[in-house]
């Protein structure tokens, strides 16, 4: 046995290795937040088409090319693909039955999740001074609806993780906690996956397109 | 409006104080009352007899509405219901048929038989699948609650813009349609995720893809559909309920929206969505012609086959309601064919059925009856719905009363045919007596000869020219006696529906017990007791073939073999949240429609309370002890 598998077998003792899928239950809520993540994504691919369909029609607003500023948002996109990182180590801590290092790691997405949510609404603002704001023409419309659906994906996926955290510390690891930590960070790879879409297909494209 | 709202909202937080916090004696009441049980239950059967209770009482609106505007067009030039009133029940009645009256009742079916079909003790998700009826009923009941307070969606059940915009539908006519369909289709997501996750996880040992009963997998086909096919209907519906409340412009063609986008999307859910409600139908079909031909079914995998193509091509097809729009020959040439396409596998279906019949043994019972009838019915809209495939055919036919006899012979002849089959056929299953069959026969054939008489005569009025969803003709055109024709058909279909509650009543007060296999069938659900005991199955049976239970019939047994021994049972409690989310649901939609927010925002706060309440809540369920067990069994079968 090498160092890192006897490491493992110590710090999992109690827990089977993979303790989302130990049960039926577990199986179950698994197997069914993936097809729930088929169906938002046909949700939003509705939104990135009324998108894609309506992003000229700005009228006498700011057209996409003068409004979108890359070096923002990239940021942004940086801060949410690194929680998409920290939500694979909180569930590297789940499997090796880590409460200090699960905490810690979902500790660290939530606040990163709530960093670019803060710079969304910074630039959200930002835009509304600008004059392109929810009402001002069919672009706007459509740009808030796919956008501002993220922006609430992230607020309820904080919201969520958070309070699998306060449930963590009072009940720690087990076969009823960890299927809902994992199915979290399934959501959580989700919404960055979409933000992936949208910083391509809002912001690149907006700019080149 | 809003204070009302308001005030409802108050007394419905007293009500909550009163009872769940100091009131301790209420709450015992509350819970010792026989309705409780049924509102706090997460059982399947139980939910599936809810959701008939529910199909059948959304049946009564929606049947009202249909002969009401019969009614009106008995006469030339009659002003009995004209202009927006006509408008109003041509859009409810379409709205509650396909979404409050065919969707519950097939879930109804789907509830009943699919866990049992497939040997297993409940569903993945029992909670979720409370939650969904509840949605689905308060979806339906905010909807409805527009004839009450004043003015009812009117736009279709297509719901149009800009026809559905404020300034062409004033009022809030089209906010209950947006947000009563919004709350339902949240709930409809759930249950097919439900039953997608029940039947890949939880089948009895054994039990292989290919050994499963077509109606499991028609139900599995069609919650696939809904998986993918209501998310752009719940897209679509938030753009139009954005444009209507928050002052959006999708759909505004001043400021640069394009009402294309609804068409779009309302038809990228709406065709799955006919085929969300029909493949269920066929399910049912196949069950009942090879039990009551006592053969096998004919091409089992080639049905299987069918289901799943058919499933597929349904999502590639959706433009074919939108060829007069002006997509361009190219466009409506690909999804004509595609549409044309999906008569293949249909009519491998009807084959099937028929060569199930060939040489087998075969029993009229009505629910037979009603699969019988619908093979030569359905394949009448099945030959109009290829008519209307050619685009240029569909240039004439667009918008015309023959529009209208075609879906009505798929959706009845189709829908409401397999329903009834199947309320026939798992009745006993439900509640441990069978319907009466003699009342059944009359109940059928007038139902047939009176659907017939409406729809049939329908393609010839709207080949004379007579345009949908109009509310008058004129006398010259000639359209009186065969509109009369079409109106007297209603009434016999009416007299038919109520037979249906005759029988129920009169089988109810003359019941005797069924019988654990009143039918001589051939799948899992005929192997247990009627109705089944809340655990399903004692010992969970192994599967060795299709038709499990008549393979071990055709080999001198006269029950499953087991596949594991008798053991304590674990069973999900029951609980009230989904009933509490639901409220929560509801007050925020009617909070949406009277355009006050901050109600609307109350509701919402009401859900994500009760699912942070649901999610610390430590339910591990409870076991069912082997001695009860035993004791259940014993007197099931005594």
């Amino acid at each position: 046995m090498s160092t890192a598998e006897l490491e493992h077998a110590k710090t999992s003792a109690g827990l089977p290795p993979h303790p989302e899928r130990a049960t039926m239950e577990g199986r179950n809520k698994v197997l069914g937040f993936w097809l729930f993540l088929g169906a938002e994504t046909v949700l939003f691919a509705c939104l990135f088409g009324t998108y894609l369909a309506l992003k000229g029609s700005t009228l006498d607003g700011p057209t996409t090319q003068e409004l979108y500023k890359i070096p923002m948002v990239a940021a942004a996109t940086i801060i949410l693909l690194t929680s998409s990182l920290t939500s694979v180590l909180g569930v590297l801590g789940l499997h090796q039955n880590n409460y200090k290092k699960l905490m810690f790691w979902f500790g660290v997405t939530v606040l990163l999740g709530a960093a670019f949510l803060g710079l969304e609404i910074y630039e959200f603002v930002e835009y509304v001074h600008e004059g392109h704001t929810f009402t001002s023409s069919a672009f706007g419309s459509a740009f808030y609806t796919l956008v501002g659906t993220h922006g609430a994906h992230v607020l309820f996926g904080i919201t969520w993780i958070t309070a699998l955290m306060i449930q963590a510390r009072r009940r720690g690891i087990n076969l009823d906690t960890a299927p809902k930590f994992f199915v979290a960070s399934l959501y959580w790879h989700f919404v960055d996956v979409v933000w992936v879409f949208i910083f391509t297909v809002v912001y690149l494209m907006g700019k080149v397109g | 409006m809003a204070t009302i709202v308001t005030i409802i909202v108050f007394i419905l937080f007293l009500g909550a104080i009163l009872t769940g916090g100091y009131n301790k004696e209420l709450m015992a009441r509350f819970r010792s009352h026989w309705l409780w049980d049924w509102i706090t239950t997460v059982d399947h059967k139980k939910i599936g007899i809810l959701y008939a209770l529910g199909g059948g009482f959304f049946f009564i609106f929606g049947g009202i509405e249909a002969l009401l505007m019969r009614m009106q067009l008995f006469y030339p030039n009659n002003d009995f219901i004209v202009g927006r009133t006509f408008n109003e029940l041509l859009s409810m009645h379409g709205t509650t048929m396909i979404f409050f009256v065919a969707m519950p009742l097939l879930f109804a079916l789907m509830n009943v038989a699919v866990p049992l079909q497939i040997g297993a003790r409940d569903v993945a998700f029992p909670f979720l699948n409370a939650l969904g009826f509840w949605l689905f009923f308060a979806g339906g009941l905010l909807m409805n609650l527009s004839w009450l307070f004043g003015n009812a969606p009117d736009a279709g059940w297509t719901n149009y813009v800009p026809i559905a915009a404020n300034e062409y539908s004033a009022g809030t006519g089209i906010d209950y349609y947006v947000l009563g369909l919004q709350i339902s289709g949240i709930g409809t997501l759930i249950g097919g995720i439900n039953f997608l996750v029940t039947i890949i996880n939880m089948r009895a040992p054994g039990m292989s893809f290919l050994r499963m009963p077509l109606f499991t997998w028609t139900s599995f086909v069609a919650s696939a559909l809904i998986l993918f096919g209501f998310p752009p209907l719940t897209a679509g519906l938030f753009l139009i309920m954005f444009e209507r409340l928050f002052g959006a412009n999708f759909f505004d063609v001043a400021a640069g929206g394009n009402p294309i986008i609804w068409q779009h999307l309302f038809w990228i859910f709406g065709h799955p969505e006919v085929y969300i409600v029909i493949l269920p139908a066929f399910g049912v079909m196949s069950e009942v012609i090879s039990t009551f031909s006592k053969k096998r079914l004919f091409g089992y995998t080639s049905m299987v086959f069918a289901t799943i193509l058919i499933g597929f091509l349904g999502f590639m097809v959706w433009a074919h309601h939108m060829f007069t729009v002006g997509m361009g020959p190219v466009a409506n040439s690909i999804f004509a064919i595609a549409t044309m396409a999906i008569a293949v596998p249909t009519g491998i279906k009807v084959f099937n059925w028929l060569f199930t019949m060939w040489g087998g043994k075969i029993r009229f019972t009505t629910a037979m009856l009603y699969a019988v009838g619908f093979i030569p019915t359905f394949v009448m809209g099945g030959v109009t719905g290829v008519m209307l495939a050619s685009p240029p055919a569909d240039y004439q036919y667009h918008d015309s009363y023959f529009v209208v006899a075609h879906f009505h012979y798929v959706l009845i002849g189709g829908t409401v045919f397999g329903v009834l089959a199947g309320l026939y056929y798992w009745w006993p299953k439900m509640f441990g007596y069978t319907l009466n069959e003699k009342i059944g026969k009359w109940n059928f054939w007038l139902f047939f000869i009176g659907f017939h008489m409406t729809f049939f005569i329908q393609h010839f009025i709207g080949l004379f020219g007579m345009p949908r969803r109009v509310f008058t003709y004129q006398p010259e055109d000639g359209l009186t006696l065969i509109n009369q024709i079409s109106t007297y058909g209603a009434f016999l279909m009416a007299v038919a529906s109520i037979l249906l509650v005759v029988n129920i009543v009169y089988s109810y007060r003359h019941r005797v017990p069924a019988g654990n296999d009143p039918w001589d069938g051939r799948t899992l659900e005929w192997t247990i007791s009627s109705p089944a005991p809340f655990y399903n199955f004692a010992q969970l049976p192994r599967v060795r073939a299709l038709d499990a239970f008549w393979h071990e019939k055709m080999n001198g047994r006269k029950e499953m073999e087991p596949a594991e021994p008798l053991g304590p049972i674990h069973m999900p409690n029951d609980t009230h949240l989904p009933f509490v989310m639901t409220l929560g649901f509801f007050v925020s939609g009617l909070g949406f429609v009277f355009r006050s927010n901050e109600v609307g925002v109350l509701g919402l706060i009401i859900v994500i309370l009760t699912m942070f309440v649901r999610s610390f809540e430590k339910d591990h369920g409870y076991h069912v002890e082997t001695d009860e067990i035993e004791k259940t069994e014993k007197g099931a079968n005594a």
